[in-house]
C-alpha cells in the first residue's frame, strides 16, 4: 500500500514539474515574440518618417538626386524584407543612406534652419534609439530563455519538445564604436 | 535575486510603516482624549489614521507632486525628457511612466507612485536644461530602477505620512525660535506652558519622522538603482557625469523640504545651511563621490 502511495506521489511531482516548466518556457518564448514585434513597430515608425524627410530636403536641395534615390531604395528594401534579420540588415543600410543625406543637408543653411527639418531629424535620431532599445529588450528576453533551456533539468524537457536557442541581435560596427565607457 | 528581495522588503516595510502610523496617530488621539477627558477620541484617531493611510497609499504620488508643485510634461516642449523615458521603458519592457516637470533651476529628479503601472517620473527644468541626452538617460534609468524595485511605494508613503509630521514640527520649531527670542518677560510667562508642550512634541515627533525616513531609505537602495540603471543604459558614464553635474551645481532648490527630500536623486537640501541637528537627522543620501566612483569602476 505505502510503496504505491510513494510511487504515485513521485509521479505526481514529476508531472507537476513538467507542466510548470513547459508552461514557463512557452511564456518566455511568447515574450520573445512580443519583443520581436516591438522591434518591428519601431522600424515601421522609422520608415514612416522618411518620405516626409525626403520631401523636406528636396525642397532645398533638388539636384542631390542620388542621395534621395539611395534613401528611398533602402527604405523600400526594409519594408519588403521578410525575416527580422533581413529587416535589421536593411535598416543598417538605411542608416548609412540617411547619414549621407544629413551630410548633404549640412551644406544648406536654410534647410538647417527649417523647423520641420530639425523636428524630423530629432525624431529620426530618437527612433534610432528606440530601435536599439527594443533590440536590447529582445536580447534580454532571449538571454533568459536561452539560459533556462540549457540548464539542467530543463534542458531535458527542452530537448523533448524541441525548444531551440534564439539568436541574439549583434550590435552593428557603428554602435560598437559609439560606446566610450572606461572599464 | 537581489531585486526580488528588494521588492519583498519594500512591500513589507510599506505595510510596517502604515501599521506604525496607525498606532502612533491613534495613540496620540487617545492621549488627547485622556487629557481632555473626552470620549470617542480613540475612535476618531482610528478613523483619521486609517483614512490617511489608505489615502496616502492610493494618492501619495499626487500629493507628492502637489507638494513639489509639479506639472505634467508634454512631448513637444520636453522632447528629450519624454523620448528618453519612452525609450528606456521600451528597453525595460515596462509601461511608460507619466512624466512631470518642476519649474526650478536646481537640477534634480525623483520617481513616485505605488507600482510600475502607476508610476511617475519628475524632473526639474534645471535638470533638463543642464544635462545632455546620455546624462539624462542615466538619471531616468536610475529612477526607472526605483520604480521596478518598488522603492517608490515605500518612499512616497513615507513622504506623505512623514510630511504631515515634518511640516508640523518645522512649524513648531520656527514658532519656538521666534517666540523664544522676542517678547518681554510677561509674554514669556504666558507662553511657557504652550512652549513646553511644543518642545515635547518636537522632541518626540522629529526623531520618529527621521527614523521612518531612514527606514525607507538605505544607501544600498541608491547603489542598487545606480547599478541596475547602468545595466539598462549600458553606459555607467552617463549617470556618473550627471551625478557630478548635479552635485556641483550651486543652485538652491526652492521647493525643498524634509518630507520629500529622500525621494530625490540628489539631496535637495544640500545647499541650505540650517546649522542645526535636524539637517543631520534627515540626511538620507550616500555621498555622491562614492556613487560616482562605483559607477566608474563598473
Amino acid at each position: 500500500m505505502s510503496p504505491l502511495i510513494i510511487g504515485g506521489g513521485l509521479i505526481g511531482v514529476v508531472v507537476l514539474f513538467l507542466v510548470g516548466t513547459y508552461n514557463s518556457l512557452i511564456m518566455l518564448k511568447t515574450r520573445i515574440q512580443e519583443a520581436l514585434s516591438g522591434i518591428d513597430v519601431q522600424l515601421k515608425r522609422r520608415a514612416d518618417l522618411i518620405p516626409n524627410l525626403v520631401e523636406t530636403v528636396k525642397g532645398y536641395a533638388k539636384h542631390e538626386k542620388e542621395v534621395f534615390e539611395n534613401v528611398t531604395k533602402a527604405r523600400s528594401a526594409m519594408m519588403g524584407a521578410g525575416s527580422m534579420k533581413e529587416k535589421v540588415e536593411a535598416d543598417n543600410v538605411l542608416s548609412g543612406a540617411l547619414k549621407s543625406l544629413f551630410a548633404v543637408a549640412e551644406a544648406y543653411p536654410q534647410l538647417q534652419a527649417n523647423t520641420t527639418f530639425q523636428d524630423l531629424q530629432r525624431q529620426l535620431e530618437d527612433t534610432e534609439d528606440k530601435v536599439a532599445y527594443s533590440r536590447q529588450f529582445y536580447n534580454s528576453n532571449v538571454l533568459d530563455f536561452n539560459t533556462k533551456i540549457q540548464m539542467f533539468p530543463t534542458n531535458l524537457l527542452a530537448g523533448m519538445f524541441n525548444f531551440k536557442v534564439f539568436e541574439f541581435f549583434q550590435a552593428t560596427e557603428e554602435e560598437k564604436k559609439k560606446i566610450d565607457v572606461k572599464f | 535575486m537581489t531585486i526580488y528581495n528588494q521588492i519583498a522588503g519594500n512591500r513589507f516595510r510599506s505595510v510596517l510603516i502604515m501599521v506604525v502610523f496607525v498606532f502612533l496617530l491613534t495613540g496620540f488621539f487617545f492621549l488627547i482624549g485622556k487629557f481632555f477627558d473626552g470620549q470617542g477620541y480613540f475612535i476618531i484617531g482610528l478613523i483619521v489614521s486609517f483614512l490617511s493611510v489608505i489615502g496616502s497609499y492610493f494618492y501619495s504620488d499626487k500629493i507628492v507632486l502637489w507638494m513639489n508643485r509639479a506639472k505634467l510634461a508634454d512631448k513637444r516642449t520636453y522632447f528629450d525628457f519624454y523620448t528618453v523615458t519612452e525609450n528606456l521603458a521600451i528597453a525595460d519592457g515596462v509601461p511608460m511612466p507619466k512624466i512631470y516637470v518642476i519649474e526650478d533651476n536646481a537640477p534634480n529628479a525623483f520617481a513616485t507612485g505605488r507600482d510600475p503601472k502607476h508610476a511617475v517620473i519628475c524632473a526639474t527644468t534645471g535638470l533638463l536644461n543642464k544635462l545632455d541626452r546620455s546624462e539624462l538617460e542615466g538619471v531616468i534609468s536610475h529612477e526607472l530602477s526605483h520604480i521596478k524595485n518598488y522603492d517608490i511605494l515605500l518612499s512616497s508613503l513615507v513622504a506623505v505620512l512623514v510630511g504631515t509630521v515634518a511640516y508640523t514640527s518645522d512649524w513648531i520649531m520656527r514658532s519656538l525660535w521666534w517666540g523664544g527670542i522676542g517678547g518681554n518677560d510677561n509674554d514669556r510667562d504666558r507662553r511657557n506652558p504652550l512652549m513646553l508642550i511644543g518642545m515635547i512634541l518636537v522632541l518626540i515627533l522629529i526623531p520618529i519622522a527621521a527614523t521612518l525616513i531612514q527606514l525607507a531609505v538605505s544607501r544600498q537602495r541608491e547603489f542598487l538603482a545606480d547599478a541596475s540603471g547602468a545595466l539598462l543604459t549600458r553606459n555607467p558614464e552617463g549617470l556618473a557625469s550627471a551625478l557630478e553635474k548635479i552635485s556641483a551645481d550651486p543652485t538652491r532648490f526652492a521647493a525643498a523640504n524634509n518630507a520629500t527630500a529622500h525621494l530625490f536623486i540628489s539631496n535637495p537640501l544640500k545647499n541650505i545651511k540650517r546649522g542645526s541637528w535636524i539637517a543631520g537627522l534627515f540626511s538620507t543620501h550616500p555621498p555622491i563621490e562614492e556613487r560616482v566612483r562605483l559607477l566608474r569602476s563598473m
